[in-house]
């Protein structure tokens, strides 16, 4: 609608959010790939953390850390299999404190 | 972990898990629950209403102590272009009753407290535990779950997935598909913090009354989907959730459609001064009927968002989800009282209860709208609202045109747009979906 709408950065987002981070443990893994699909190109904007992002050869990589284990991008790519989703382990991940 | 056997193992503490766990664990069922979050609701998220009813059947003296923000007295129902606004609002002072019919929520909140009285009811409730996948014998039965603990696997008689809408454990254990891009809704929302005497007044509220809206139209740019704005004691919900499909088609950003939302004219002044101190994203399960995967098997039932339990028409959920998880436990207790095995043959008696109740009769009733509300977006989320506003418009500004002029105006303009012949066959074909 207007460009004040379009500059939304949602990392402004997600800073509200409580997060304990399983570091060195991503709960979402993408395969390694030469060409994304279309599938996984529509992460980067479906995803309402903004966790998926192009690098400069054009692959797309997840960084889950903001992640709000909605399970969209799982369901996004479960034909092309695209991407590995698991539940953190317990305890890691978003905590909710409104929900 | 813990070095037993249970009777039953209830995975999730959201509303069907925390129902399911806290009817076995009553009627005196060793109960374990697993919950994955650091404490129950921390995983969850909802708009939120609570309907009373549903919670009533189990904890009739709820309202002493449980976290409620405001009851619900009005219910505004909105069609939005990117100017207007066109509604339908219903308030009633008797929804000022000493038992009121449903409440705003804070979802985690609620989860601690539900959490708080299953573990009083006696079940043994641990937290921070992810359960990986269920534990079956030779014969294929479900004897047990496997969790990320050390020695981490658990025995028991049942397992009840009450595991939410992702449902991976079921998925990982073949119990039941992945989800469709389009039977599930993800939905946005912010949580807005203001001071109580602003939201009353802005609302025209006394007291712990509250107001809900639920709105459709050009806010999704032409997605299935609806957008809300729930007043809570000392904040306001607001959220907007549309088909995983439809945001992939279109690549809208789903936090810019919530951006929008918050900006249009009709919801901006609500929310002004008001401070944000959460952001959440979640799936609902949005195909009805025909999305319900089995429900029971061997040594297992499934409950709540799991079990595709959402009636997208009426946006109820969590009293699908306390239903179906009391309705489950019940089923469970009765054969573990009568000492028969969680057979499958047996099990069956959870779907035939289920049957009986509002759950699946509601259900079964709106199975084909999912597929009317999808294959007739744009006339139903774009056109029908913009032809309404223009319509509105049309009838109440006053600008030396004659009514007959006017009401010529009105009906060419929906004529135009939709011909005759399109208005009668949408109005069938939605007449055919409800029944």
């Amino acid at each position: 609608m207007s460009t004040e709408t379009d500059s939304v950065k949602v990392e402004e987002k997600l800073y509200y959010n409580r997060y304990v981070v399983d570091a060195g443990r991503p709960h979402v893994k993408v395969r390694p790939h030469e060409v994304p699909s279309q599938a996984l190109l529509a992460l980067t904007k479906i995803c309402p953390a903004g966790c998926y992002a192009l690098n400069d050869k054009g692959q797309v990589e997840v960084t889950p850390d903001g992640c709000m284990e909605c399970g969209t991008c799982r369901i996004v790519c479960a034909d092309t299999h695209d991407i590995e989703w698991n539940y953190p382990r317990g305890g890691f991940g978003v905590l909710f404190k409104f929900g | 972990m813990v070095e037993q056997r249970f009777d039953a193992i209830v995975v999730g503490a959201g509303p069907s898990g925390n129902a399911a766990a806290y009817t076995l664990a009553k009627e005196g069922l060793n109960v374990l629950q697993l919950e994955r979050g650091e404490y129950a609701g921390s995983k969850n998220v909802q708009g939120a209403i609570l309907y009373s009813d549903a919670l009533e059947k189990l904890i009739p003296s709820f309202r002493e102590d449980a976290p409620l923000e405001r009851h619900v007295i009005e219910q505004r129902l909105w069609m939005l272009d990117d100017a207007s606004y066109t509604g339908m609002h219903y308030r009633s002072e008797e929804f000022n009753e000493e038992k009121p019919n449903r409440y705003t929520i804070i979802r985690a909140q609620f989860d601690k407290w539900f959490s708080q009285k299953v573990r009083d009811a006696g079940a043994t409730v641990l937290y921070e535990t992810t359960v990986k996948e269920l534990i079956r014998n030779t014969s294929g039965k479900v004897i047990g779950v496997q969790t990320d603990r050390e020695d981490g696997a658990v025995m028991a008689d049942v397992v009840i997935l009450a595991e939410g809408v992702n449902g991976l454990v079921g998925q990982r254990s073949g119990l039941r598909d992945e989800l469709k891009p389009d039977t599930v809704a993800l939905a946005v929302k912010e949580m807005h913090f203001l001071p109580r005497d602003v939201i009353e007044s802005r609302f025209n509220l006394k007291g712990d009354e509250g107001v809900v809206i639920e709105a459709m139209g050009s806010v999704t740019l032409g997605m299935t989907g609806t957008a809300f704005l729930y007043t809570n004691e000392e904040s306001i919900s607001v959220g907007i959730g549309c088909l995983v499909s439809d945001f992939k088609e279109t690549g809208a950003k789903p936090y810019e459609l919530l951006e929008r939302f918050k900006s249009h004219p009709a919801i901006a002044p609500l929310l002004a001064g008001s401070e944000v101190k959460e952001y959440a994203a979640h799936l609902i399960p949005e195909g009805g009927y025909n999305a319900i995967p089995s429900l029971f098997g061997d040594g297992w039932l499934m409950v709540g968002d799991a079990g595709h339990f959402v009636n997208a028409v009426h946006r109820e959920g969590s009293n699908l989800a306390m239903t179906t998880g009391r309705v489950a436990a019940e089923t469970v207790v009765r054969l573990h009282r009568m000492r028969k095995e969680m057979t499958k043959a047996n099990l069956a008696e959870y779907q035939e209860r289920l049957e009986k109740t509002f759950v699946l009769k509601d259900m079964r009733k709106y199975r084909k709208i999912p597929a009317f509300l999808h294959g007739n977006k744009e006339t139903l989320f774009g056109l029908y609202p913009r032809l309404l506003s223009k319509a509105a418009q049309t009838w109440f500004r006053v600008d030396g045109l004659d009514k007959k002029a006017k009401e010529k105006a009105i009906v060419s303009s929906f004529r135009q747009a939709r011909t005759l012949r399109g208005m009668i066959g949408d109005a069938f074909k939605l007449a055919r979906a409800w029944r």
